[in-house]
């Protein structure tokens, strides 16, 4: 490859040999070296007559050069292109002057400002919408239950409750641990070791035994409800299941809501015994406390009300997970990525709602000191 | 008709007979998979109506269907198997004991050359064999119209053929019409009774018949173009065949219709 700059002020780029595509980066390098200085005059011509080989790859690379230099007002031919060059370069040629639809254009900022405004209020009626078919189709199954999907219930208990327990146990024990050492150390100091079982107890029990149950069960139960769910919605499953006749909130929401609501507050008792659990080791083990004095204490410290609140929240939890994750799921389109794209916001969702909710609860029960 | 605010097709209007094998036929993005989802009830008209057999446009999830859809996947449900996939509609629509249940799902799956996979879950079995359980699900309540979505796409030939013997049968044996969406220009010309075309860029309909009389005696080029294989169709396309048909393609600059039929290209 050559340039050879003619008196006429015309630069030509003298080409030879295979143009293939194993050599397209140094061939691409080597032009643009070639035509960094423009021809004071007259235009840049490219001579195909020494190429007896030229892939796609090539061609495409001659024709963007040629497209670059006349976009900057410098006039550029290609010419000698014979045989098979000649075939592939027009073949080329011909579909670079079709139009297309031309690239999308960048929006502004205004402009994809607006657009997420839209999108979110467009999501915000969607999940309107979804809590209205809710509330209708658990009208419909109140009047006939035999039209609910009752035998995807026990299943969906199974997968959400006794697959999900041994994490939930083993996450919730650590949380009663950390929760014992943290407040040893404090309490030490006032060689208040007893009170141990005070805070461990009510934390353990009001709120991070039913928010801790409700996180994990969010990432395991609630990511995996949007994933099936969106998997089916991008495979027309949905679509076949309602030219069939079914209700996919009866069919799909009902058990998967249901199921996590029967489960999530048995997960939320069984975390808080683990969690006290932990505390009790810690307990006996860091500040000397005998297993009686310590679980009397806690009895003391705990009423049935702390319990039972915890319970209630994660009936409520259960409710919000099943919701988000199933809405999110059953909106899904676009292929895998939207699948992926709609578990990741179910997730999220999920999460800000469970932190907003239990939030909520905290300040009504402060206002009825409950 | 349209898909979002976009606009797919102005003037849709059509009738299908009891008994036909309708083919709603045209190239790549021109709303015919939109169309069937509408003609099954799963988008509504952006305006007009459908009606099937003089009753309203089909409202789905509150009774018993009306019509059996097989998606072009075939939308089997992964959780379930082959079998319950196909009782599902009768375990929720009648009150079959379950034995009767089973010797219909098996006798259909039979029907469709499926006999002993009732056990299979949709992730065991081919493209093929989803397509035909999917068949079999549509088919399962007996329906007398049935709405196919390229039902032979992404088939080996011989599977394909198959399938189209099975579309047959089930039309001239059992007498169920069929609506259905394909490009495979051999199916059409095996099985279907009438056709409608539909074009992108008129948004219309531009041909309406039997294909055979089409491919013979349309003088659109888009039509003819699409009946006889030869490129050039699409407004817009750059192709022709090499004169003489020496094979080969040559390029062409301009727009014109490489079709070499009658007439003047339209839009």
């Amino acid at each position: 490859m050559e340039r050879v700059d003619h008196a006429t002020g015309h630069a030509e780029l003298r080409l030879g040999g295979r143009l293939g595509f194993a050599d397209l980066e140094a061939f691409w390098r080597e032009l643009k070296r070639l035509v960094r200085h423009r021809p004071g005059k007259g235009v840049v011509v490219i001579n195909l007559a020494g190429v007896q080989e030229a892939d796609g790859g090539a061609v495409a690379l001659l024709l963007r050069l040629r497209a670059q230099l006349m976009a900057q007002g410098v006039g550029c031919e290609i010419v000698g292109a014979t045989g098979s060059v000649q075939t592939i370069l027009e073949l080329y040629e011909a579909r670079t002057a079709e139009g297309g639809p031309g690239r999308r254009k960048r929006h502004g900022l205004l402009d994809r400002t607006g657009r997420m405004v839209a999108d979110m209020l467009h999501e915000g009626r969607n999940a309107l919408g979804f809590l209205g078919d809710f509330v209708l189709s658990l009208l419909g199954i109140l009047r006939r239950p035999s039209t609910a999907n009752w035998s995807d219930l026990l299943p969906q208990m199974e997968r959400a409750g006794a697959d999900g327990l041994p994490i939930v146990l083993l996450i919730n024990f650590l949380v009663g641990l950390v929760m014992g050492f943290q407040g040893a150390v404090q309490l030490k100091q006032f060689g208040a070791n007893i009170f141990v079982a005070d805070l461990v107890g009510l934390s353990v029990c009001r709120e991070l035994g039913p928010l801790m149950t409700a996180i994990i069960v969010c990432g395991r139960s609630g990511a995996s409800f949007a994933a099936e769910l969106g998997t089916m919605a991008v495979n027309e499953e949905i679509d076949a299941l309602r030219t069939m006749g079914f209700d996919p909130q009866r069919f799909l929401v009902y058990p998967r809501a249901l199921g996590l609501v029967l489960v999530l507050p048995l997960l939320t008792l069984l975390a808080d015994v683990i969690a006290l659990t932990g505390g009790l080791i810690v307990g006996i083990t860091g500040l000397d406390l005998t297993v009686s004095a310590y679980l009397a204490r806690t009895r003391h410290a705990l009423g049935g009300v702390d319990v039972f609140s915890g319970v209630v929240k994660s009936l409520v939890f259960g409710l919000v997970i099943a919701l988000i994750s199933c809405q999110q799921g059953l909106s899904a389109s676009g292929g895998a990525q939207g699948v992926g794209r709609r578990t990741t916001s179910s997730v999220v969702a999920t999460l800000f709602a469970l932190i907003l909710v239990d939030a909520a609860f905290t300040v009504v029960m402060n206002i009825f000191h409950i | 008709m349209g898909w979002g605010d976009v606009v797919l097709q102005h003037k849709a209007s059509f009738q299908v007979e009891r008994g036909d094998i309708f083919v709603i036929l045209g190239g790549s993005g021109c709303g015919k998979s939109t169309m069937l989802r509408h003609l099954i009830g799963l988008e509504e008209p952006m305006s007009g109506k459908i009606t099937i057999a003089g009753v309203g446009a089909p409202r789905l999830e509150v009774s018993r269907p009306r019509f059996g859809v097989m998606f072009q996947s075939g939308a089997l449900l992964g959780s379930m198997t082959v079998g319950e996939n196909v009782s599902l509609t009768l375990r929720e629509w009648t009150r079959l004991p379950g034995d009767a249940i089973d010797a219909i799902v098996q006798a259909k799956l039979r029907l469709v050359g499926l006999g002993g996979f009732e056990n299979h879950t949709p992730a065991e079995i081919s493209g093929g064999m989803k397509k035909r359980a999917a068949i079999a699900r549509a088919m399962v309540l007996e329906p007398e119209l049935l709405f196919l979505d390229e039902p032979s796409a992404g088939l080996d030939p011989v599977t394909a053929v198959e399938l189209d013997d099975l579309i047959l049968t089930l039309n001239q044996g059992l007498g169920v019409t069929v609506v259905m969406v394909t490009h495979e220009l051999a199916s059409i010309f095996k099985i279907a009774t009438t056709c409608i075309m539909l074009d992108k860029d008129s948004k219309s309909i531009i041909a309406r018949g039997q294909p055979l009389e089409l491919r013979e005696r349309t003088d659109d080029p888009r039509v003819y173009a699409f009946f006889n294989r030869v490129p050039g169709g699409n407004p817009g396309g750059s192709m022709q065949l090499s004169p003489g048909g020496a094979g080969g393609l040559l390029p062409t600059k301009g727009d014109g219709v490489g079709a070499p039929s009658p007439g003047n290209p339209e839009g």
